[in-house]
């Protein structure tokens, strides 16, 4: 098999042209712009490598399909940090710590010591916590770079330019990775807006994402590795990737002073938004329409479900093997 | 039933739309449930740029009537500005007015509650303002114009039920004829079933379905509680007693000598 075209160079794109180029295929990959960057949505992931913890509210696929997603990192770029996460609830939230312990897997409660063990940074100030040792971490930028990098070194070519994929599809296979840009062909894909914030605060240090319960501010903070910490993230019903309110920037920092007021001295690096792409089910789907394939959705679980997104469409591509996200109603 | 504003809705529950794993589970608990109303909240941000049409073209689709709110808002000038987008959004006169006055336990604030209710009425809407059971500020809101009163059943998300049920059972008492909702605080379908009892037209919950594990069983659950409830208050339920009455009667009774 040779000449697949990929439109769309983010984790979907990259993972898709990783799972190809193993099985042998001849590979472009066309972006409108040139390399890794803010232009693309898991520029601004958390990098969460969180199955269990996403089952709180995610369904089941999310949990079964992300546990291929560190072991497929580690190897393909080599950047996982395999650390567990940490879910904390400050005390009058305890109730809520509960439910997500009821409501999740392979993780055990820690008391307030284990926890000071864990991430001494955040000393006594938690009674009670969650823990979920298996699950991993990486920081998206890394991965993605050395992920490309790698793809180039095997040959795969990268263009930058438009690309409409009826078009591009009259001289071969072609798969649609282009997220939220994909939306004028896809009109049950729908955006849901995402801010975060990246701060320097070398004083702190933390081992793992930590997930901060809280009824209206759930918040999560992934340590980057020299002092960098990814600070996120809101969840509005809206495609608006324009600006950040002084609410959400608000609401995140509060919540990163409360887990530790040494979070008040950091240096706010980044700030970043954007539209994470999403179906009415919040999860990924595969499509065929003649010699394209469409694989979008991956909503919040762009790290977590791209690799096992990318192996279902190199079996479709490969042994036609209909994969269990195919969407016949649309196609 | 009373009915809200001229409209006469098919059942007495109101469902919100936020806090949902996805909009797929979302529209299944309205299919389950088969509720009246639901409430949708709009950002003021993505009023502004209709950047949340995608998910309020999702709302429209579920086919109830729409009540749009203003959560969040804390002054009486914010819950305006928003009432008058979601018009716009929802082509509705409806609108559910929360003016919060306190962080933690979301109370409202009655007195911006009630300045913002005589704006909005004399504006054309039709206001469902979210009270608490205070007789004195129901009576205000009335004056105001509104034609609904949504008392609270507890602060909103916190699933206590009914806290003040000699407050809720008054008000009813007290205004007959006024369309009654409870509004927040509800987290099981038993409570709900009591607020109907005590002759309620309606409630409105939003957190003890979409933070269930299984929030269309728990809206169904919610839908045949509120039926029962309804029910009974309509049945004219027996007044209880302090000592036991024998169901079976003693006289006239077959005996062995």
């Amino acid at each position: 098999m040779s000449d697949i075209t990929i439109i769309g160079g983010g984790v979907a794109g990259l993972c898709v042209a990783r799972e190809l180029r193993d099985r042998g295929a001849e590979l472009r990959v066309i972006d409108r712009y040139d390399g890794i960057g803010p232009h693309q949505c898991s520029w601004w992931a958390g990098g969460m490598l969180a199955p269990f913890c996403e089952g709180e509210s995610a369904e089941e696929p999310v949990i079964r399909l992300g546990q291929e997603a560190a072991g497929w990192w580690q190897k393909n770029t080599g950047c996982v940090t395999q650390n567990g996460s940490l879910v904390l609830a400050s005390k009058r939230d305890s109730a809520d710590l509960t439910r997500f312990a009821r409501r999740t897997s392979n993780l055990r409660e820690v008391s307030g010591n284990e926890i000071a063990a864990l991430e001494p940074d955040l000393g006594a100030r938690y009674t009670r916590g969650l823990f979920f040792e298996s699950e991993a971490h990486l920081s998206p930028r890394k991965a993605l770079e050395t992920l490309r990098m790698r793809l180039v070194a095997d040959g795969v070519k990268f263009e930058t330019a438009e690309a409409d994929p009826e078009t591009v599809s009259k001289k071969g296979k072609t798969i649609d990775c282009r997220g939220f840009s994909a939306r004028d062909s896809l009109p049950d894909l729908r955006g849901v807006k995402g801010e975060m914030l990246l701060l320097s605060c070398p004083e702190v240090t933390l081992n793992r994402p930590i997930r901060l319960l809280h009824p209206r501010i759930p918040l999560y903070i992934v340590p980057r590795g020299d002092g960098i910490f990814m600070l996120g993230a809101t969840m509005i019903e809206s495609s608006a990737t324009s600006h950040v309110t002084a609410r959400s920037l608000l609401e995140l920092l509060s919540a990163a002073y409360a887990l530790s007021p040494a979070f008040g001295e950091a240096e706010v690096l980044e700030i970043g938004v954007d539209a994470r792409p999403a179906f009415p089910d919040n999860l990924p789907r595969i499509r065929e329409d003649g010699n394209v394939i469409t694989a979008n959705g991956l909503y919040r679980h762009g790290f977590l479900l791209a690799p096992a997104l990318a192996r279902m469409v190199a079996e479709l591509v490969f042994d036609n093997t209909r994969p269990e996200v195919l969407d016949e109603a649309a196609a | 039933m009373r009915d809200f504003y001229g409209t006469t809705l098919n059942n007495g529950l109101m469902l919100g739309t936020a806090q949902y794993p996805s909009p797929a589970i979302l529209a299944d608990a309205f299919k389950r449930s088969g509720a009246s109303v639901a409430t949708v909240s709009l950002r003021r941000e993505s009023g502004q740029e209709r950047a949340g049409q995608d998910f309020w073209a999702l709302i429209k689709e579920l086919g109830t009537h729409i009540l749009p709110n203003t959560a969040g808002c804390h002054s009486v000038k914010e819950a305006v500005t928003t009432a008058h987008m979601a018009r716009e959004v929802f082509d509705t006169k409806w609108i559910k007015l929360e003016v919060i006055g306190e962080e933690d336990t979301l109370q409202p604030d009655v007195f911006g509650l009630v300045e913002a209710a005589r704006i909005l009425t004399e504006d054309g809407f039709q206001v469902f303002p979210y009270t608490t059971e205070d007789l004195v500020v129901a009576g205000k809101l009335l004056d105001a114009g509104c034609e609904v009163l949504m008392p609270w059943g507890a602060p909103i998300g916190s699933g206590q039920g009914l806290n003040n049920v000699f407050g809720l059972r008054a008000m009813r008492a007290h205004f007959p004829d006024v369309p009654l909702v409870i509004d927040a605080g509800l987290g099981l379908p038993s409570q709900a079933a009591q607020a109907m009892e005590l002759g309620y037209d309606a409630v409105l919950l939003n957190t003890a379905v979409a933070k269930a594990g299984d929030p269309a069983e728990m809206a169904e659950g919610f839908a045949m509680a509120v039926r029962a409830g309804q029910l009974a208050a309509t049945a004219d339920p027996m007044e209880p007693r302090d000592m036991a009455e024998p169901s079976t009667p003693v006289i006239g009774k077959a005996f062995l000598e």
